[in-house]
């Protein structure tokens, strides 16, 4: 392989990480901290690919459209957890999967009749609708690292959020004695609720910034709820740092292997083994490291 | 609601708890239980193991549900208010067992809690916490998980303390801890006492209590069966003899 061609790879395989990344904390924050296993989580990310659409349709400029849904994503899970979530705090597993299962058959019905089920497309923003050149003949677009560049500063956000600040502290806390935090004087329903709707606002976001690379399409929400929920298990469920290292990993393999299917590809060696390649990572982790790479030692 | 209180009335107590029944399920644990406490007052509530006395704490601070009776915090009915709310009114809490969040450091333990009190005063700031428990000063960057049990005992007090408290209820708080940690712990509670907070201390060891508090409530099976000063407690041994065993 060419330098020029691994780097380009390399760049779009930290960008589908990173993205990754902003979709998957959420997922892992709210079972590490509530205890909530959200199977609607991948529809945040179409709400929010979908909001960035209709949004720039109507008010004919990507950032104001950004401007808008960001909001309007706070909204919705702040919302969502009053009127739904906070009802599964105490119920098993059964019951969470349930419940937001019946929730993605709500937006995915929502999303038909507000947006229809064609597949739209999102122009690059003219700002940084550019390339920089690598070779003569390769280039790699502005945009895409844009992406990178946002989700790394929402990453850095996100551990100064959790690690730096009392609000963190509480949420950490919270994630080991509930009641411990209430006799404080610290209302845990209330954190409880803005960590909800941050793992809403960052899928949705995800879904929004990603939305000018990738084709909006219905169904988009549950193809990447899959790969998030291989993030959290490789990353050990409900570490944020877990998540982080796991989907820059499987941003390596799920590109990597694609490309090693194009060059072996012609001489027919197991093609379906790319497509597979992110579960047999995971795989291998959970043969290693059953509670996953930086999950809680059970037992 | 209109009607104006006269501001000559004795203030009313911190809490004040009237008719407490508390069930687990099926079982019933407190059988109506009457407690008050007011400012600056150290009361004592004694009982052998399984008798009540974490319970009716718990019931009192909106941890567990009473079935019937009235909790009053200031004088304001917070009968099932929420925990974080009572909290607010001026209520610190050390759990038995502790509660210390292990996964914090001690300085992040503390920090977190830190607010002014339910009238505004902010007399324990981070740093007199630290002069109060130099043993934590060295150890503000370990996680609350490393300490020793005594060590995580007094960050657990030193915590509630950063809620500038008018009221802080210990439970069982020298439980397990060697003698020498036990004394070092009663001694700081002694300071606290000093400083106006008033204090609800939960324990078995009438010894270590008796020369501390001001009053005693002894449970036995989720009843009161004796409330007074300690220093009657201290002349009748055999009321010691019969509901405490000591
Ligand atoms: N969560 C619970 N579920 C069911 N029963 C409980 C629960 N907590 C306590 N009990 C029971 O309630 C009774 C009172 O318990 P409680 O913990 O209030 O007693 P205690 O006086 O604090 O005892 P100890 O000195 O052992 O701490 C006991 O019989 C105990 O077994
Ligand atoms: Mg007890």
């Amino acid at each position: 392989m060419e330098l020029a061609t691994f780097l380009i790879q390399l760049l779009n395989s930290v960008q589908y990480g990173l993205l990754l990344f902003l979709i998957s904390s959420g997922l892992t924050l709210v079972f590490g901290i509530m205890g909530i296993i959200n199977v609607a989580h991948g529809s945040f990310y179409m709400i929010g690919a979908y909001l960035a659409w209709s949004l720039t349709q109507t008010l004919g400029n990507f950032w104001a459209a950004l401007a808008l849904a960001v909001p309007i994503a706070v909204i919705i899970g702040l919302v969502l957890e009053w009127l739904v979530v906070r009802f599964l705090y105490t119920r098993d597993l059964l019951y969470q999967v349930l419940l937001t299962y019946g929730l993605i058959l709500m937006f995915e019905e929502l999303r038909s009749i507000l947006w229809g089920d064609d597949v739209r497309g999102v122009n690059i923003p003219a700002a940084l609708d550019a390339s920089i050149r690598l070779t003569d003949t390769l280039s790699y677009p502005v945009y895409r690292l844009a992406i990178s560049g946002v989700c790394l500063v929402v990453a850095g956000l996100m551990y100064w959020l959790i690690q730096k600040t009392r609000v963190g502290m509480t949420i950490r806390a919270g994630s080991v004695n509930r009641e411990m935090v209430q006799s404080l004087g610290i209302d845990v329903k209330l954190i409880y609720r803005l960590v909800f709707a941050l793992g809403v606002t960052l899928a949705a976001l995800a879904g929004m910034i990603a939305a000018p690379v990738s084709s909006v399409f219905p169904g988009m929400g549950n193809q990447i709820l899959i790969v998030c929920f291989v993030v959290v298990v490789i990353g050990g469920m409900g570490s944020v740092k877990g998540a982080l290292v796991a989907s820059l990993l499987i941003g390596l393999v799920d590109t990597f292997g694609k490309v090693l299917h194009v060059q072996i590809g012609g001489v027919h060696l197991l093609p379906e083994l790319a497509s597979m390649s992110v579960y047999l990572l995971m795989a291998a982790i959970l043969l290693w490291r059953p509670e996953g790479l930086f999950g809680k030692h059970t037992g | 609601m209109t009607e104006p209180v006269a501001p000559s009335l004795a203030q009313p107590p911190l809490i004040e708890a009237a008719g407490i029944h508390t069930h687990y399920g099926a079982s019933h644990v407190l059988h109506g239980i009457d407690f008050s406490i007011r400012a600056g007052e150290t009361v004592a509530l004694m009982g052998r193991n399984g008798m009540g006395k974490s319970t009716l704490i718990r019931s009192m601070l909106g941890l567990v549900r009473p079935s019937a009776g009235r909790v009053m915090v200031k004088g304001h009915d917070m009968t099932r208010a929420a925990p974080h709310l009572i909290a607010r009114a001026g209520v610190a809490y050390v759990p038995e067992g502790r509660g210390i969040f292990p996964n914090l450091t001690v300085r992040e333990n503390l920090i977190m809690a830190a607010r002014a009190g339910a009238s505004g005063q902010r007399d324990w700031t981070f740093d007199r916490v630290m002069a109060s428990f130099p043993r934590l000063a060295e150890r503000l960057s370990h996680g609350g998980g490393q300490l020793s049990g005594g060590e995580q005992q007094m960050l657990t007090i030193g915590r509630a303390l950063m809620t500038n408290p008018d009221l802080l209820i210990l439970d069982e708080a020298t439980e397990g801890l060697a003698p020498l940690i036990s004394r070092e712990i009663w001694r700081i509670v002694g300071t606290i006492r000093q400083s106006g907070i008033a204090t609800v201390l939960v324990d078995k060891n009438f010894a270590a209590l008796s020369t501390i508090a001001d009053r005693v409530q002894i449970l036995v099976k989720g009843q009161t069966v004796f409330a007074a000063s300690a220093a009657q407690l201290r002349a009748q041994p055999e009321v010691r003899e019969a509901y405490l065993g000591v």
